[in-house]
């Protein structure tokens, strides 16, 4: 079973490269909220502050806030990459994360290549990394563009492809930000299929959107952020 | 064809700021890191090719480079120290060779972690895979200047002995070095942005300070304090195996000593700053 289990998380990004002395007399001076001080004395922006937050097998969580509230942080957070200074995390199940589309891509080599690579980064063997350049060179339907380099194709290409290698997999957790709408309207249609299957089949969905109509067709649960805090839907308040 | 312990999606994590485990972690991704080598290697190519793309001559321009280095190097400091093109040619080619390996390796191992911020702000991923995939690159670019090697013996008839499987040994520790080397740099270098404009100075000198272009004899009694020199030591340790019957024992002790340190402090550095890469990248 899967599961998702936070309690006081908290994320600081620290400003390393800049000339800290003198932002920190004209940041710390106003009343900040987001930018403090931390117990070295560095200047750090505040990016999640005391989260806590358990969701169970079944749930489809839409992370809804403004930008900047913590959305992105939260779901990279959740997928591992970012390490919490205060508080602990606890993720159970196999994690697939659709976060950056271009990740992992190499833009000189061609469509074909750059299924392979992500064969390798996930480490499959060769029956299952043919397995995988027939799908999503399939699902893509990229055709003769599989064999150029993918710094050719244009946008709505790229993300064809990026979307056909990223839910190739059906994981346990499937962490998701809003980037999959650049595609024209067939293959729009395609995708919202595809995702469907794969928001049934996966037992917890985490999406950060602030599209009110993919909360209500795709979500079960809702979490508000504020400036790095749930203001809204966290481990207090069942809703 | 896949190992055993080859990570494929994560099934299970956890993480407490509160009982951070750092060592059981830095050993994680070291062994996760090392399990993905067969990627570390596409990527290292993926590299190389992208250097290249385009180019006529591809790679074979780092060999030819180093040829014209060889010939120009040698017949100017050959006639300068009045040392004969036989005796001198091997020294400088193994020297020259080896050194443009290490040099090579650590310039480009500043850039290990900063040049990998995209996929570590969007994959979870071990960072040890970063410093193999620098490793395997260098190693690349070395392998094409490698033939010069035995060509130049071959030419001047200076056939190195059984005792030249010695550089085995010097090999592997030279390996240990780059793989820690490019940890403890990447990591220094992403937090610090002053640090690689610092190492490429200091690799300008050491180059002249490290018996490549001159040799150790030229020294007289002063010899011994270059076992104070770690590139001089690494370098023996191939050397001295070719070319000189084994290698003087003070240059290995101190090669080994140089290589323990640079792992023990790659590896503390590893264990205690690892988790806070992400946010210095």
């Amino acid at each position: 079973m899967a599961r998702i289990c936070a309690e006081g998380l908290r994320i600081e990004f620290p400003l390393y490269h800049f000339g800290a002395r003198s932002m920190k007399k004209r940041l710390l001076g106003a009343a900040s909220r987001r930018v403090k001080a931390d117990a070295q004395n560095r200047v750090v922006i505040s990016a999640l502050s005391d989260l806590s937050l358990t969701i169970e097998s079944g749930e489809r969580v839409a992370l809804v806030g403004h930008n900047g509230a913590g959305k992105s942080t939260l779901l990279r957070t959740l997928a591992g990459i970012y390490e919490p200074v205060g508080g602990r995390l606890t993720v159970e199940g196999e994690i697939g994360s659709l976060i950056d589309h271009a990740a992992g891509m190499d833009p000189l080599s061609t469509g074909r290549e750059n299924i392979r690579l992500r064969a390798l980064y996930r480490g499959l063997n060769a029956e299952e990394t043919a397995a995988l350049e027939a799908e999503a060179g399939e699902f893509s339907g990229l055709g003769e563009f599989l064999d150029v380099p993918t710094h050719g194709y244009s946008a709505g290409m790229s993300i064809r492809l990026a979307f056909a290698l990223a839910t190739a997999v059906q994981p346990q957790i499937l962490l998701m930000d809003e980037w999959f709408s650049a595609g024209d309207a067939d293959f729009m249609a395609k995708a919202e299929t595809r995702l469907e299957q794969l928001i049934k089949a996966s037992e917890i969905l985490v999406i950060a959107t602030n599209d009110m109509n993919v909360v209500k067709r795709w979500c079960n649960r809702v979490i508000r952020l504020e400036a790095g805090r749930i203001v809204r839907g966290g481990a207090d308040d069942g809703l | 064809m896949r190992g055993p312990s080859m990570p494929r999606l994560d099934h299970y994590f956890s993480t407490d700021a509160a009982n951070p485990r750092y060592a059981e972690r830095a050993l994680a991704d070291l062994r996760d890191g090392l399990s993905q080598w067969r990627l570390a290697l596409a990527l290292a190519q993926l590299d190389l090719r992208n250097r290249y793309r385009g180019s006529v001559l591809g790679p074979l321009w780092m060999t030819l480079s180093s040829l014209i280095m060889l010939i120009g190097l040698g017949l100017l400091y050959g006639a300068l120290f009045k040392l004969k093109l036989s005796e001198y040619l091997p020294h400088l080619a193994v020297s020259l060779i080896v050194w443009q390996w290490m040099a090579g390796f650590i310039n480009d191992s500043c850039t290990t972690l900063i040049s990998a911020e995209g996929m570590i702000r969007q994959m979870r991923l071990p960072y040890t895979l970063h410093a193999l995939r620098v490793a395997f690159r260098n190693s690349f670019v070395a392998a094409h200047s490698l033939p010069l090697i035995p060509i130049i013996f071959l030419i001047f008839g200076q056939l190195p002995g059984p005792e030249a499987l010695l550089a085995i040994p010097g090999l592997v520790l030279i390996c240990i070095n780059m793989l820690a080397g490019g940890l403890l740099l990447g990591m220094i270098c992403a937090r610090f942005r002053d640090i690689p404009s610092i190492v490429t100075n200091a690799l300008q000198l050491a180059f002249f300070l490290t018996p490549i272009i001159w040799k150790l004899e030229l020294l007289g009694d002063a010899m011994v304090w270059m076992a104070l020199n770690p590139f001089y030591a690494l370098i023996e340790t191939v050397r001295g195996p070719l070319l000189e019957g084994g290698g003087p024992p003070l240059a290995w002790l101190a090669a080994i000593f140089y290589t323990a340190v640079n792992v023990v402090l790659a590896g503390v550095l590893f264990t205690r700053f690892r988790s806070r890469i992400a946010f210095w990248v």
